[in-house]
C-alpha cells in the first residue's frame, strides 16, 4: 500500500453495508442485532476517520480515483474521493456525532415494531453514507450524489411515521424545497462544465483555471451555488422546511440539524472558497442573507411553544451565523461554528428527545416545567448545551460565535451590531426554553408526573459525551488575541483557505478592539441570560400570545405568504391544466378524432345500402357526369 | 339510309334498357334490359362498320372489325347470361324470390 489513505473508501462503504444488511434483514434480525450493526458500522467509520484525521494533520492530502464514472466526449468525471483537512473535519463530525445519535436511537426508538426499527436504522445508515459521499467526493458530481442522497434520506426519515398525513406532508415539503435549491446547484454545475470542462475540485480551484472565467460568470455561478446552499442549509427564502422537519423522530432531527444535511451548504461554500472569494458581490449577498436569516429565525424562536420547534428555529438562526461568517470571508469561523454547533445542537436535540421520552411524547413546553428534579443528567447536560449555544465565555459556542462576530465587524460594524442582537436573542430564547422546561413547577397531568423518570444509559451516555464536547470543544479555536498561536483549527485548515485569504483584503482589528468586542458581547449575553432566567423560571408565559407576539408565534406568517403567493397559484394552475387543458383540450382532441371517424362512418354507411338499384343509379349518374365533363370541358 | 336513323334507334333502345335496369326489381327483367343495352351497342357497331366499308371500300378489311366486336359481345353476353341465370336460379332456391332489392343482406 503506497498510501495509508488508500482504504478511505471503507469510510462510506461501511454505513452503506449497514444500510443494506439492516434494510434487507429488518424482518429477521432482532432489535439488538440491528442496533449493534447500525451503530457498529458508524463506529468503525469513526475510527477510520480519526485515523484519516491524523494522516491529513501531517499534511498528507489525498485524492483517489476508483473508476471512470462519466465519460462523454472531452468531459471525464471519475468516481474519486478527495481527503483533505476540510473533509477530515466533516468526517469526524458526521461519524462521531452520527455514532452517538445511533446509540441514542437504539433506546429512543425501542418501542417501534422490529421491521420499522430495522427500516429506521437502514435509513439512518444511508443518511450517514450519503453525507460521507458528499464530503469525500473529489468533484461536484460525486458531491451532488451525496447532496441528493441526504435529500432523499431526509424525506424518508422526516416521513418515517408516514401513517400520519401531516408528517408525510412535512417530508414532501423538505424534499420539494430542497429540489428548488438543487436546480440552482445543477445549473451552476453545468455552467462550470461548460466553461471549464471539468468538475474536479483540484482542477477548478486553481487561480489559472478560475482566471478563464469572467467576473460575471463567477458571480452567476457563485450565486447559483449559494441558492443551492440556501435550500440544503435552510436560509431565506428556502428555510421553512426545516422547522417542519420536526415531524421525524427526535434523533433524526439531531442528525439533520447537527451533523449532516444542513451543514452541506456550508461545506460546499467552504470547499469552493476560492471561487467565492473572487466574487465579492456574492459574498455580500451571502452575508446579508445570513444575518437576515439569523435574526428572522431568532425572533420566531422567541415565541414558539413546541420544544423542538424552538431548537429548529435556533438551528436556522445558527446556520445564518455560519453564512454570515462565510460572507465575511471568515471561512475558518464558519467551519468552527459548524463544529461547535454540531456538539451543542446534537446535545440539545437529544436532550429534548430525552424530555419528550420522559413526558410520554408531549412536546409542548407549557405542559412541562420542573423537570430538573426528575431528570438530573438530562437537566445538567441540557443546561450546559444552553450555556454553550448562548455563548457564555468559556463554553464552545462563545469562541466560535465570537470569531464570527469579529469577522463580521471586520466587514462592517452594522453586521456586527445585528449579529450581536441575534446572539442576545439566542441567549434569551434558549433560557426561556430551559427555564420553562426544567424550572418552576410541573404543569402536566398527574399520570405524566408519575411516569417521569431519567432516561436509560443509551440515552444519557451520548448526552454526557456531547456535553463534555460542548464545553471543551471551543478550545481548539482560542482566538489570537487571547493566546498567541492557540487557534489550532485555523492552523489545521490553513492549506484549504490560504489562497482565499491572500485574495481577500485583510481586516485585522487590533487586539484591544477585539477584547472590547468580546467583552461587550459577553456582558450583554450574561445579562440577557439572567433576565430570561428571572423572567421565566418562576412564571412561564402561558398566556396566549397577542399583538406582535402573535406574529412571531405564527412565524411572521411566512408559510402563509408562501402558500398564498406560490403554493395556491401553482395548485390552481395545476387544477386548471388538469380540468380544462387536459380534460377539455387534450382529451377533447383525442375523443374528437374518434367521434369524427364514427360520425363519418355512420354517414358513409348509407351509401353501402346493398340496394342494387341505387348502385346502378350511381353508375349511370357517374357516366352522365363523365359525358358532361367530356362534352363541355374537352373544348 | 342515313346513319342518323340507326343512331336514334340505338339511343332509344339504350335508354329503354337503362330505364328498365333502374326501375325494375325482377332480376330476369333487369337481365333482359342489360341485353337490350348491349344490342343497341351492337346495332351501332354494325351500322358504323357498314358506313366505314362504303367510305373506304378499297381496303380489303375495311368495316370487318366492327362486326368482329359484335361477335365478341354476343359471346361474352351469352357467357354472362348463363352465369347470371345460374346465380338467379340458386337465389330463387334459397329465398324463393328474385327481387334484387331483397339481396342486400351482406351488409349486416
Amino acid at each position: 500500500m503506497n498510501n495509508v489513505l488508500d482504504i478511505v473508501y471503507w469510510i462510506p462503504l461501511l454505513p452503506l453495508l449497514g444500510c443494506i444488511i439492516n434494510g434487507l434483514g429488518r424482518k429477521s434480525l432482532s432489535k439488538g442485532a440491528v442496533g449493534f450493526i447500525g451503530s457498529g458500522v458508524i463506529l468503525a467509520s469513526f475510527v477510520l476517520s480519526l485515523w484519516v484525521f491524523f494522516q491529513v494533520r501531517g499534511g498528507n492530502v489525498h485524492t483517489a480515483e476508483y473508476f471512470p464514472f462519466i465519460n462523454v466526449g472531452n468531459l471525464k468525471i471519475p468516481f474519486a474521493f478527495q481527503i483533505d483537512q476540510l473533509s477530515a473535519i466533516w468526517l469526524l463530525i458526521i461519524t462521531g456525532i452520527g455514532f452517538l445519535i445511533h446509540v441514542y436511537s437504539t433506546s429512543y426508538m425501542h418501542d417501534e415494531r422490529p421491521e420499522h426499527f430495522g427500516r429506521y436504522f437502514a435509513y439512518l445508515n444511508l443518511f450517514v453514507f450519503s453525507m460521507l459521499l458528499l464530503v469525500m467526493g473529489a468533484n461536484f458530481v460525486i458531491m451532488f450524489i451525496g447532496w441528493e442522497g441526504v435529500g432523499l434520506c431526509s424525506y424518508l426519515l422526516i416521513g418515517f411515521w408516514f401513517k400520519k398525513k401531516e408528517y408525510s406532508k412535512a417530508a414532501n415539503k423538505a424534499f420539494i424545497m430542497n429540489r428548488v435549491g438543487d436546480l440552482a446547484f445543477l445549473i451552476a454545475l453545468f455552467m462550470l462544465i461548460n466553461k471549464l470542462g471539468t468538475t474536479t475540485f483540484s482542477e477548478i480551484f486553481t487561480k489559472a483555471s478560475l482566471e478563464k472565467l469572467s467576473g460575471k460568470e463567477i458571480g452567476a455561478i457563485t450565486l447559483l451555488l449559494f441558492v443551492g446552499a440556501t435550500g440544503k442549509s435552510a436560509q431565506i427564502p428556502l428555510y421553512t422546511w426545516l422547522p417542519d422537519a420536526m415531524a421525524g423522530p427526535t434523533p433524526v432531527s439531531a442528525l439533520i440539524h447537527a451533523a449532516t444535511m444542513v451543514t452541506a451548504g456550508i461545506y460546499m461554500i467552504a470547499r469552493a472558497n476560492l471561487l467565492f472569494s473572487m466574487a465579492p458581490a456574492t459574498l455580500n449577498i451571502i452575508a446579508i442573507i445570513g444575518i437576515a436569516t439569523a435574526l428572522l429565525a431568532a425572533t420566531i424562536a422567541l415565541k414558539q411553544n413546541d420544544i423542538k420547534k424552538v431548537l429548529a428555529y435556533s438551528t436556522v438562526s445558527q446556520l445564518g451565523y455560519m453564512f454570515l461568517a462565510l460572507g465575511s470571508g471568515a471561512y475558518v469561523a464558519a467551519v468552527f461554528h459548524v463544529m461547535t454547533h454540531a456538539f451543542f445542537k446534537a446535545l440539545l436535540f437529544l436532550g429534548s428527545g430525552s424530555v419528550i421520552h420522559a413526558m410520554g411524547g408531549e412536546q409542548d413546553m407549557r405542559k412541562m416545567g420542573g423537570l430538573s428534579k426528575y431528570m438530573k443528567i438530562t437537566n445538567l447536560t441540557f443546561l450546559l448545551g444552553c450555556l454553550a449555544i448562548a455563548g457564555i465565555p468559556g463554553f464552545s459556542g462563545f469562541f466560535s460565535k465570537d470569531e464570527i462576530l469579529a469577522g463580521a465587524f471586520a466587514k462592517s460594524p452594522v453586521l456586527y451590531a445585528l449579529g450581536l442582537l441575534g446572539a442576545l436573542l439566542t441567549a434569551f430564547y434558549m433560557f426561556r426554553l430551559y427555564a420553562t422546561t426544567f424550572k418552576g413547577s410541573f404543569r402536566g397531568t398527574h399520570e405524566q408526573e408519575h411516569h417521569l423518570h431519567e432516561s436509560p444509559a443509551a440515552i444519557t451516555i451520548p448526552l454526557v459525551i456531547l456535553a463534555i464536547l460542548s464545553v471543551v470543544g471551543g478550545y481548539v479555536g482560542v482566538p489570537e488575541f487571547m493566546a498567541h498561536g492557540a487557534h489550532t483549527l485555523s492552523d489545521f485548515l490553513h492549506p484549504i483557505f490560504k489562497d482565499s485569504y491572500a485574495l481577500l483584503p485583510a481586516h485585522e482589528a487590533d487586539h484591544s478592539t477585539e477584547w472590547g468586542l468580546a467583552g461587550l458581547s459577553s456582558v450583554l449575553i450574561i445579562v440577557t441570560v439572567i433576565i430570561a432566567w428571572i423572567r421565566f423560571s418562576k412564571k412561564p408565559d402561558l398566556e396566549p400570545a397577542s399583538g406582535f407576539g402573535k406574529v412571531l408565534e405564527n412565524k411572521w406568517y411566512v408559510d402563509e405568504l408562501y402558500n398564498a403567493v406560490i403554493v395556491k397559484p401553482l395548485n390552481n394552475l395545476g387544477l386548471f391544466l388538469g380540468n380544462v387543458v387536459d380534460k377539455r383540450i387534450v382529451d377533447g382532441a383525442v375523443n374528437g378524432v374518434g367521434r369524427l371517424v364514427r360520425y363519418g362512418s355512420r354517414q358513409l354507411r348509407w351509401l353501402q345500402s346493398g340496394q342494387t338499384g341505387s348502385y346502378i343509379l350511381m353508375m349511370v349518374l357517374g357516366m352522365v357526369l363523365i359525358f358532361i365533363v367530356q362534352f363541355f370541358l374537352r373544348k | 339510309m342515313p346513319i342518323n336513323y340507326y343512331i336514334t334507334l340505338a339511343l332509344c333502345l339504350f335508354a329503354i334498357g337503362v330505364v328498365g335496369v333502374l326501375t325494375r326489381r325482377n332480376a330476369i327483367i333487369v337481365f333482359m334490359c342489360i341485353e337490350l343495352m348491349l344490342n343497341s351497342v351492337n346495332l351501332l357497331l354494325v351500322a358504323f362498320s357498314k358506313m366505314h366499308h362504303i367510305a373506304k371500300g378499297a381496303a380489303a378489311t375495311a368495316g370487318s372489325d366492327g362486326q368482329l366486336f359484335v361477335f365478341f359481345i354476343m359471346v361474352v353476353a351469352a357467357a354472362e347470361v348463363s352465369v347470371g341465370l345460374a346465380i338467379i336460379v340458386m337465389m330463387y332456391r334459397n329465398v324463393h324470390s328474385i327481387n334484387i332489392n331483397f339481396l342486400n343482406r351482406l351488409k349486416h
